[in-house]
């Protein structure tokens, strides 16, 4: 495959890895968190990890979208279904999430609920119309990547008079993300050495919303590509930063991110959503100024409006180690019901549930990776 | 008086629907029966008119096996729920190393089903079987009313011979032992998704279901030791492999650069977000056998049309633990573990 087959080259690999390998410095260690579940997921498939030296470490991160979103959102969502009947569509990732009460959509959707599993924002929007009947809302989840669809999905709405349609907003922002575990210093915190910026999300925001992080917390970033060979490749400029004691944003996607990111994008978000004064994080817990929610200007396609619900508090279940694994304080297998009682068949925690979840990951490829205990 | 005459007006098989008295047992009932059914499977069991078709076996060992179709759409590239529903019990069959003798099919229609896409369905149904030698035998049809069902659902059972001397069992993986495949794999789930109206997504890919016991006769002829054979079909090749490993309780190696994979497939799981490990296939097989005999399988394989790609993609080894392990294309290693849940494409 074009354009794809050249990123995942075998020939190129080994010479990344040798490159890796003669300049990591053998007296220290290389903690590189990768902020995105598609490094995640690229890391785990591609077995990236096997080919980095002994003292570089990959720590995963919560860029996970399904993983960071917290129960009593899910709960809410259920509530709807529940208490108002409306259809509700959301991507499959999060159908397998629990909930509360051990509850997923795929149970509710068992149970009765209308829950659909839509590919695009644009199968919500032909729901809305084929179905005047029902009352369609859309969960819409996701980082700055799957922002600008849901954007422009609300803006069409808003066009075509869809009074049936509504949005259940809880897309959520990197860069808090990013300051929220990097401000868990001491020995609550994780130790890093550098952070693989995100690909997609970077596409979308540019390179420049990273600034802070060399500028207050003394660590390199570099934007990484999701594809194998772009992971090895800011590896190792990661690793020059280190030894150089640089401190700097560098771009190693520059054939998709540029500095001030995707104008059209950002002024379709700008327009249509508002930033949360605060928004529950699963693992981190409440972060201000994280998320988005939809403008005044659009209350009336805003789902939390029209169907207002209560939601009970939620407790994560027990013993569950998602939170310190989102942070990156705990590998998964040093989580007690890891593999024991949660997999991906029956999923007690969220990191278990998306492929891009640190637990998925593990699981999957779970012969080959050793606790290091590194990350800690 | 011929059967033909008790009813007063043919079946409008242009612009009729499936309505409750077809699964009524009346006059409606054995008309849909006549003349659609009987028609088009037209055979000497069948037309003996019982409730059970009466015939006499071949001598050896009887394997019967039994599978539900459910596919959506109905129709798709390559093949219809009618020619799905054959090759998937003949194969069920056939992965014994049996010879297919016989076919049930049981219809399960919605009130309102066009009569014409039934006709379509029943004609390639008939196809499928005349092609694969076997006879569809007995059946029976039920209707259910508007909105508690999909159209049509196929259930097919066959029966078969296993051949003497012959002792295929998904049980029978030593390590040492030698994996193939007779082809590309994911076609058919990648050529089904590419149906669905909602994914809007268009590419050449045809189906590959496929009648296998000819290739399987081939095959026991070539190699009578074949240890397993099994076909991947629902969860794909890495389920299947799961499977072969778990019941034998061995574990299994595979080397991602020598499954065939077509450039297309690949390109679409890519934009899917999934792995053609885990797509369905409705004409692979999957065959174990001792490694000193893996040559002369592949090569009768090779010598069959629907083998012409096959490949050696693995071996079997010990493993208590039963992992299948894939040597990435990249030169890493991973776990191809069982399929989990549906397969999802992954969000952002």
């Amino acid at each position: 495959m074009k354009y794809v087959d050249e990123f995942r080259d075998q020939q190129l690999a080994r010479q990344l890895a040798a490159a890796i390998a003669a300049e990591v410095d053998p007296a220290r260690q290389y903690r590189l968190m990768e902020f995105c579940g598609g490094h995640t997921h690229a890391i785990f498939r591609y077995g990236v990890q096997q080919l980095m030296p002994p003292n570089l470490r990959f720590v995963h991160g919560p860029g996970c979208p399904v993983c960071v979103l917290p129960m009593a959102r899910l709960d809410q969502a259920m509530a709807m279904t529940r208490e108002h009947g409306v259809t509700l569509c959301t991507y499959g990732d999060l159908m397998r999430v629990p909930a509360s009460g051990r509850q997923t959509l795929l149970k509710a959707k068992a149970a009765g609920a209308d829950v659909r599993m839509i590919y695009s924002t644009q199968d919500v929007l032909r729901i809305a119309r084929d179905e005047p009947e029902r009352q369609v809302v859309f969960m819409a989840i996701g980082f700055e990547t799957t922002t600008p669809p849901t954007a422009v999905a609300i803006l069409q709405a808003r066009a075509e008079g869809l009074k049936n349609l509504s949005f259940l907003c809880n897309h959520v922002l990197t860069p808090p993300a990013l300051r929220a575990i990097l401000s868990l210093a001491g020995p609550e915190g994780v130790r890093l050495d550098g952070i693989l910026g995100p690909s997609h999300v970077s596409t979308v925001i540019g390179t420049r919303p990273y600034a802070f992080v060399p500028r207050e917390f003394g660590l390199p970033v570099v934007i990484a590509g999701f594809e194998p060979l772009d992971v090895m490749q800011s590896a190792l400029m990661l690793v020059r930063q280190i030894n150089d004691g640089r401190r700097e944003v560098e771009n190693q996607y520059s054939r998709a991110v540029g500095e001030v990111g995707n104008a059209r994008a950002l002024e379709l978000m700008a327009r249509v959503f508002v930033t949360r004064p605060s928004f529950e994080w699963r693992g981190l817990g409440f972060l201000p100024e994280s998320a988005l929610a939809l403008a005044d200007d659009y209350a009336d396609l805003d789902a939390e409006r029209r169907f207002p619900v209560t939601v009970e508090a939620s407790h994560e279940i027990k013993g569950c180690e998602c939170p310190a694994i989102l942070r990156g304080l705990k590998e998964p297998t040093e989580c007690k019901l890891f593999g024991a009682v949660c997999t991906p068949d029956n999923p007690m925690g969220a990191c278990m549930v998306s492929s891009e979840g640190a637990c998925a990951a593990y699981w999957s490829h779970r012969t080959h990776m050793p606790s290091s205990g590194l990350n800690r | 008086m011929t059967a033909r005459s008790r009813f007063s007006a043919r079946l409008d098989l242009e612009n009729g629907r499936v309505d409750m008295s077809h699964g009524a047992g009346g006059r409606a009932m054995a008309q849909l029966i006549d003349e659609l059914f009987k028609q088009a499977l037209d055979n000497e069991w069948l037309s003996q008119g019982n409730d059970q078709a009466l015939f006499s076996v071949p001598p050896g060992r009887l394997v019967m096996s039994t599978d539900a179709h459910v596919v959506s759409p109905l129709f798709f590239p390559g093949g219809d729920i009618g020619s799905l529903a054959v090759h998937g019990t003949v194969n069920d069959v056939a992965m014994s190393g049996a010879r297919p003798l016989h076919l049930a099919a049981s219809f399960i229609l919605e009130e309102g089903f066009p009569l014409a896409d039934l006709a379509r369905i029943v004609a390639s149904l008939a196809q499928a079987a005349r092609e694969a030698g076997v006879a569809v035998v007995t059946g029976d049809t039920k209707v259910v009313e508007r909105g508690k069902g999909d159209g049509v659902f196929i259930t097919t059972t066959g029966i078969g011979v296993v051949p003497e001397g012959i002792a295929i069992s998904g049980d029978r993986a030593r390590p040492g032992d030698v994996i193939l495949i007779n082809g590309h794999i994911g076609d058919h789930g990648i050529a089904i998704l590419s149906q669905r109206e909602n994914l809007g997504f268009e590419t050449a890919i045809q189906s590959d279901s496929a009648a296998l016991h000819g290739l399987v006769a081939d095959m026991i002829a070539a190699v009578p030791d074949i240890h397993c054979l099994r076909d991947p079909t629902r969860g794909g090749l890495a389920t299947t492999l799961n499977e072969l490993a778990q019941q034998s309780g061995v574990g299994m190696r595979v080397r991602e650069t020598d499954i065939p994979v077509r450039e297309a497939v690949s390109a679409a799981c890519e934009l899917l977000g999934l792995d053609p490990a885990y797509v369905a296939n409705e004409g692979k097989l999957v065959a174990i056998c001792p490694a000193d005999r893996a040559e002369t399988l592949l090569a009768a394989m090779r010598a069959h049309p629907l083998g012409a790609q096959s490949a050696i993609i693995g071996e079997v080894v010990e493993d208590p633990l039963g992992f299948v392990q894939m040597q990435t294309r990249f030169g890493g290693e991973r776990l191809l573990d069982w399929l989990t849940g549906e397969q999802l494409p992954r969000i952002c």
